[in-house]
């Protein structure tokens, strides 16, 4: 028994009397003439006990009351409180948050009790018929495209079709096409790799001198004997490129002092200055910044995926999902004695990828890092 | 107040122009009083809905504000800490949202708290779908939907955590670059064409902005549309129960009241996230500063729907290896690829797969629209909490930091534990939810065939002390007799030991095992023993004899 199989009746000439897929009046369906008497009738729609219904009407009413007070105190809220400052910023926050949810769910909780306690409760049933089409109307249908696709000659005139799908194979490369130039670099895509061989430290500064290593966020360049406490770090980047953030994504160091027995064979001693010992900051892994150190041991961790290298032993790694060292920037003085690159990385540095190659082991075969 | 009695002229006038224009009455007629069926788990998806109608609302709101920029100025906006800090406009941009807009950072907190919510709507009513089998005949199609819908949404969320460019958003940002980069062959190609160049260029934030507030929410509302009318026209399932069967469907008409219930949900929805977008602090970008690719704050943490895939990405052992020597191209980063791809391909595939290998193994073509009881499918119920382990185990690895930090255990532990734990856990949960399933199985047949325990404590003529079994209510038994057996292929052998056709080769063995033994009844409803005896039960032993004799005493 459902309300959808009752038959409508549909008058002739409609009048603006009815509004549509509503009932007929006289039909025994809710909003019908006299429904109480008739809704009775209607298996599946139990009313509710009207003295209940009256009192939820009083909660129903308090609830939307509360919405009108509370979308009121919004508005106010919104003139009142201005914000700038954290805590102006909070206190109108705090004022038109809570309105804002006092409101809402005033009405929602008036809906609720609305459809419980006033609304029949229902248990309809209504038929269900398998997704699948009539059988005729698939012989139909079969038969339409049959013959449809017939009088257009497609399947006959051989010519037509390979023609058309020669024709859409080069439009289907256009879009492809159109988004080579995502990259602003305008290179041979097989040169992609090259550019990640090399960072801003293998570049002189304007007096054609190597580039010093300055402090991260003071842009102060480092004397090598003012870095003197055994144990620290530092992050440190190249002058000139303090707010270049590609380059300091690449090139970005920490620099650990060291006594000279703490250092053990995996740090090239060549590219440490008086114990000083320039890393890339850039995590092997995924590139996070491994930023964390740890004096007793000399671990450097790496904050996302905590990859553990051992800073006095060439960076390597000791635990984590990270597969290769940081890589060591070589390192000196100038003559003023600033520390400065002595030139760039010799391997990549950060995330693996796939034209990287095995570049420690090559550089190792060179003579280089071991 | 009294009833009408004719359509009031305010919407007669109005319908009666479209009804001429539209000729709509005809489906208004059927689906007016559409009858949609009543449980609690069928308001989870729900949520989902209505939280993405939050964010489309929210997130409109917030674009008038937002530059896609990543132009570096100095700040020069009320929040004094950062004044005269170099930053990317849209940090700038997202910090006058905060504090320079009346309700902006309201609003930007419901946003991002009801992105968090979407997710796990879809999340739960996923599960609840896979759970009581709805995704079944006819229902596959839908399925596949909404499995592309959560895959979007967890695109939809990466790109839109990384807008405002602080410093967190931009830790998400970098080890998207570097999972992307690992990928063999493509990986430069792709970092290059995604950020314009190098990491991170100048173009990803405006990049990520057309994706994240056209396109995909585009797609989304798409497929959300698409889902929503496979499910008007399919009709919703409906759980077993009094005069429900697989040809109808029983529950409250769509006009007044399922309308009604809808709208307050939404409410209560909206309620939600606006309370917590009042009371509990979400993203707080100021603390952060400014992204800059040298710096990080230990314990940064994803959304928590990516936390499963940082969990992958901590659990992996470093492997690395160059498949063509020392020199050359080659280098496959496995310590990446592995836990970035395989986890989230196992579930995707999995899910897509699953509605698909189920018909195949049972061979059950039919229609089903009485959504099962999870317990009655006890191999489907085991696989679902085993995937579910397998995600939990990988996502409360990637808060590992923070539980070792919060209960004073060696990080590493944790991950060594994690790793026996991913291949390990999902088997006990296998093992102990088959086992949960039967145990509730026997319940019901217990309680189908002895009735339930009625409190009543009777004392017999001879000194024995029973407790009264009374049936259970109708509703109750016709909900519980709505289990069916497992559907099953003939998979019996013929009297010479040839098994049926189809199932002869080795592939078709492995699907005779597998029907064998996902299929068939486990705990029949009725022991046997049951009917007809009267409704009482020992309930303690009268102190001599054991439970035995006391049963067959009261017999």
């Amino acid at each position: 028994m459902t309300d959808n199989e009752h038959e409508i009746e549909q008058p002739d000439e409609r009048k603006p009397k009815r509004v549509i897929g509503t009932p007929a009046p006289g039909t025994s369906m809710l909003g019908a003439a006299e429904p109480e008497a008739a809704d009775q009738d209607v298996p599946g729609v139990t009313l509710q006990d009207e003295a209940k219904a009256r009192k939820a009407e009083k909660i129903v009413a308090l609830c939307f009351a509360i919405t009108f007070l509370a979308g009121i105190a919004f508005i106010i809220s919104y003139v009142y409180f201005q914000v700038g400052s954290p805590d102006a910023t909070g206190t109108s926050n705090l004022a038109l948050g809570s309105s804002l949810t006092v409101a809402i769910l005033a009405l929602a909780i008036g809906i609720v009790v609305w459809t419980r306690q006033i609304m029949p409760k229902y248990a309809l049933v209504q038929e269900r018929h398998t997704m699948t089409s009539d059988e005729e109307d698939r012989e139909v249908v079969a038969d339409t495209f049959l013959r449809g696709a017939n009088e257009s000659g497609f399947v006959k005139r051989k010519l037509l079709r390979r023609t058309l799908l020669l024709a859409a194979a080069p439009l289907g490369l256009i879009p492809v096409v159109l988004l080579r130039d995502l990259d602003n670099n305008k290179m041979p895509g097989a040169d992609f790799h090259k550019e990640l061989r090399h960072t801003v430290w293998g570049q002189k500064n304007k007096e054609g001198k190597p580039l010093r290593l300055v402090v991260e966020g003071t842009g102060q360049p480092i004397r090598a004997a003012d870095f003197n406490s055994p144990g620290g770090i530092l992050s440190v980047v190249p002058e000139g490129y303090e707010h270049d953030l590609t380059a300091l994504a690449k090139a970005t160091l920490i620099l650990i002092k060291f006594r000279p027995e703490e250092i053990k064979d995996g740090t090239n001693r060549n590219w440490t200055h008086d114990g000083i010992v320039a890393y890339s900051k850039i995590c092997t892994h995924v590139g996070c910044p491994a930023a964390l150190y740890e004096q007793n041991t000399h671990h450097i961790l790496c904050p996302c995926h905590q990859s553990t290298f051992d800073a006095a032993d060439g960076a390597k790694v000791i635990f984590g999902p990270a597969a290769r060292p940081l890589p060591q920037l070589p390192i000196t003085v100038d003559a003023e004695g600033y520390l400065v690159a002595q030139g760039d990385f010799k391997v990549p540095v950060g995330p693996s990828y796939w034209e990287r190659g095995d570049a420690e082991a090559e550089a190792g075969m060179k003579g280089g890092q071991a | 107040m009294s009833d009408l009695k004719a359509v009031p002229k305010a919407i007669a006038g109005p319908s009666n122009f479209l009804d001429e224009r539209l000729g709509g009455a005809n489906a208004l007629k059927r689906n007016l009083r559409k009858i949609f069926p009543d449980h609690w788990s069928f308001l989870l998806g729900e949520i989902a809905l209505y939280s993405f109608v939050i964010l489309l609302l929210t997130g409109t709101f917030l674009t008038l504000w937002f530059k896609p920029s990543m132009m570096e100025i100095a700040y020069d906006g009320s929040y004094a800490p950062l004044k005269g800090v170099m930053m990317s406009e849209a940090y700038a941009s997202s910090l006058e949202i905060s504090f320079d807009v009346r309700g902006g950072l309201l609003i930007r907190q419901m946003h991002h708290w009801a992105a968090l919510l979407f997710v796990a709507g879809m999340m739960v009513h996923m599960l609840r779908v896979f759970f009581t089998g709805a995704y079944r005949k006819p229902r596959e199609i839908n399925w596949i939907i909404g499995i592309l819908l959560l895959t979007l949404a967890l695109a939809e969320g990466l790109t839109g955590y990384s807008l405002p460019d602080d410093l967190l958003s931009g830790a998400g940002l970098r080890i998207t670059e570097g999972v992307a980069i690992s990928l063999p062959i493509v990986g430069t190609y792709i970092t290059f064409f995604l950020f314009g160049g190098e990491y991170p260029g100048e173009d990803v934030i405006s990049r990520f902005y057309s994706l994240h507030i056209l396109l995909i929410p585009g797609i989304l509302l798409a497929l959300v549309t698409a889902h929503m009318v496979l499910m008007w026209v399919q009709k919703h399932t409906q759980m077993p129960g009094k005069g429900r069967t697989n040809k109808n469907v029983v529950g409250a008409p769509f006009y007044p009241a399922f309308m009604a219930k809808a709208g307050a949900y939404f409410l209560f929805t909206l309620a939600v996230v606006a309370g917590l977008a009042t009371f509990a602090q979400i993203n707080p970008i100021w603390l952060f500063g400014p992204y800059t690719p040298a710096d990080i704050s230990a314990g940064s943490q994803p959304d928590w729907y990516m936390g499963f895939l940082e969990g992958s990405l901590r659990l992996m052992p470093p492997w690395e290896i160059n498949l063509f020597g020392t020199a050359q191209a080659g280098t496959l980063p496995l310590s990446v690829i592995i836990p970035a791809l395989l986890p989230l391909g196992i579930i995707m595939t999995g899910l897509a797969l699953y509605p698909f290998l189920e018909r195949w193994v049972t061979g059950d073509n039919r229609e089903h629209h009485v959504a099962d009881r999870p317990r009655n499918n006890p191999h489907r119920t085991s696989i679902g909490m085993s995937a579910i382990t397998f995600y939990g185990v990988l996502w409360l690895l990637g808060a590992n930091d923070e539980i070792a930090a919060n209960f004073h255990i060696s990080l590493n532990w944790t991950t060594y534990a994690g790793r026996v734990l991913i291949f390990v856990a999902p088997a006990l949960a296998y093992l102990i939810t088959y086992r949960v399933c039967l145990g509730l199985q026997r319940s019901d047949q217990a309680i189908i065939s002895h009735g339930v325990e009625s409190g009543v404590i009777k004392r017999l003529p001879h000194g024995e002390f029973i407790e009264v079994h009374t049936p259970p209510s109708e509703d109750i038994e016709a909900h519980m007799r709505g289990k069916e057996a497992v559907p099953m292929l003939p998979v019996a052998e013929d009297p010479s030991g040839i098994p049926p056709k189809g199932m002869r080769g080795p592939v078709g063995k492995l699907r005779g095992r597998m029907s064998k033994a996902y299929g068939g009844e486990k705990i029949p409803l009725d022991d046997g023993h049951g009917h007809g005896h009267e409704e009482e039960h020992a309930a303690i032993g009268t102190g001599s004899g054991s439970g035995d004799d006391d049963r067959s005493i009261t017999h």
